[in-house]
């Protein structure tokens, strides 16, 4: 990849030695997708920002980066691990809080947007159409290249952190109108009802496919369903985009065979002690659905359901969390399930969630098993 | 293509590669088709993988020359491979049939020399193997 004068100067570290890492970073990310050259982006979304995703070691390297490092671009940053505002409620340990603290303050230091969300598609302004921009986050990289209409590779916490102190990016991958083409195409053979299938069926995708794959079978999705594509595309592979509709292309098939194969892997119990609604964040719209389903109902078991802050203040105007929390829903702010501290298998054996990636880490990192639902059954089931 | 990469005559094997991350590394090989997701599947204290469906499960990355596709998943997984150059568990170099985003940015804050892109098989190379790697070649004794 060719830097111009000033880019070398700045990867010499004349300009600091935050710039420095940062070009550093760009340099092996353009090399590995093959970039000729940087080009501007005007939107940065970085992830790293719970303190169980970076650990001790991220939080050393953020708060030196953020000593002279400042971002050039607007930023906006993922969830952290826990709501502020209700922290005190939580019994978390209180070094989780500090290092978290410790985290959040770099990244505000640096020049950060709040809320901290994993849909900034849904609770900021999106630039115009074909706009070059640097999620990391895998849902909103899917989300904003397949839906929003934005240009983005699938980044790491690292590059679009480079972004966001540089305002630039490789000009490579998703970002150049040929790669931005479908490479395999999934022929769907099953019956897809609810946001549950849809995220099976984007576990399956990630698989199989890498860069852009297309959906036969798919011809328009609610934003909800979307969303559930979208993270679960980016939780099981490196495929950073979905088309609808048919393409020629190489095929492969999803029936139930397939939907069951994948069901079976992530779904490690038939019953659960807690409900999480989330991962993605829940937004108006999501928070809007479910005010409407649990009307006069109540759940049996702890609910939490994690919303972006935005999304949860207009849903208050609007009287939606009320209602939610007149059914016994715990809404949370600023954070979600993924990699979540709120969940802990000495409390908790295991938990019900309709969502696909917060199943994957659920298993994974809190080591507790999941009941996979969807929402209209888990309202069915788990209320009175 | 062989089953595996012996040594020649000479008792070794180049390889030429692409130089993402430059350096130099030499250790033992550790070698899986399956991608990794950083994040999820290895334990950052000890660079034990603690995926139990993953082939390598039980194995550790510290102090080898890991050999895999690409990297999977969460676009914090860069940070995993940071994490695990701090706790002094990292791998000596990573060799990848395609270096992704995020082993490429890992690497790039760790100093972990990264090469992509083989002229040969590298899935032919045997796990244990001694592996040397400079820039962009790699060497199998």
């Amino acid at each position: 990849m060719q830097l111009t004068k000033e880019e070398e100067k700045a990867l010499a570290g004349e300009k600091g030695e935050a710039l420095a890492i940062a070009y550093r970073i760009l340099l092996a990310i353009g090399e590995s997708t093959d970039a000729e050259n940087l080009v501007p982006i005007t939107w940065a979304h970085v992830s790293g920002v719970n303190y169980n995703t970076i650990g001790d070691s991220g939080v050393k390297f953020l708060e030196g980066l953020s000593r002279e490092g400042r971002f050039a671009v607007k930023t906006t940053i993922n969830p952290m691990g826990f709501d502020p505002l209700k922290v005190r409620a939580l019994k978390l340990k209180e070094e989780f809080i500090q290092q978290q603290n410790k985290i959040v303050s770099a990244y505000e230091r640096m020049g950060s947007m709040k809320p901290y969300t994993c849909i900034p598609y849904e609770v900021f302004d999106l630039p115009p159409k074909d706009t070059s921009v640097s999620f990391a986050e895998s849902n909103a990289a899917v989300y904003a290249n397949s839906i929003a209409g934005l240009r983005t590779n699938k980044e790491s916490a690292l590059s679009a952190l480079a972004s966001a102190l540089t305002g630039k990016a490789p000009y490579s991958e998703l970002r150049m109108e040929e790669m931005r083409k479908p490479n395999k195409c999934i022929k769907i053979k099953h019956v897809i009802e609810n946001e549950l299938d849809y995220g099976l069926l984007g576990y399956f995708a990630g698989k199989v496919a890498s860069d852009v794959v297309a959906f036969d079978g798919i011809n328009t999705l609610e934003k909800r369903n979307a969303k559930a594509l979208s993270a679960a595309i980016g939780t099981s592979g490196s495929c950073g985009m979905f088309t609808v509709g048919r393409t020629d292309c190489e095929t492969v098939e999803f029936g139930k065979e397939e939907m069951m194969k994948v069901r079976d892997e992530l779904n490690t119990s038939d019953k659960g002690d807690l409900i999480t609604l989330g991962s993605p964040q829940l937004g108006v719209d999501d928070l809007s659905l479910l005010s409407k389903m649990i009307e006069g109902k109540k759940f049996r078991k702890r609910c939490l359901i994690f919303c972006a802050r935005a999304a949860y203040e207009s849903a208050t105007r609007l009287g939606y969390t009320q209602k939610i929390e007149q059914a016994g829903g715990e809404l949370l702010c600023d954070c979600c399930t993924c990699l979540t501290p709120l969940v802990d298998r000495e409390e908790v054996d295991s938990v019900i969630t309709n969502s696909i990636k917060g199943a994957y880490y659920l298993n994974s990192h809190n080591k507790v098993g999941v009941c996979l639902k969807p929402l209209k059954e888990i309202v069915k089931e788990e209320c009175e | 293509m062989p089953e595996t990469i012996e040594g020649d005559s000479e008792g070794r094997m180049r390889i030429k590669c692409r130089k993402i991350v430059s350096g130099a590394g030499e250790g033992e090989a550790l070698v899986t088709k399956q991608a990794i997701n950083f994040l999820a599947m290895i334990d950052l204290k000890s660079g034990i993988i603690k995926d139990e469906k993953h082939a390598l499960y039980g194995k550790s990355v510290a102090d080898k020359i890991l050999i895999f596709p690409n990297a999977v998943g969460s676009s914090v997984g860069a940070y995993s491979i940071y994490a695990l150059k701090i706790n002094n568990v990292a791998p000596k170099a990573i060799l990848c049939k395609k270096a992704d985003i995020t082993t490429a940015s890992g690497c790039a804050i760790a100093n972990i020399p990264l090469i992509d892109h083989p002229d040969a098989d590298i899935f032919a190379i045997r796990s244990g193997a001694k592996v040397k790697i400079n820039d962009d070649l790699i060497e199998i004794y």
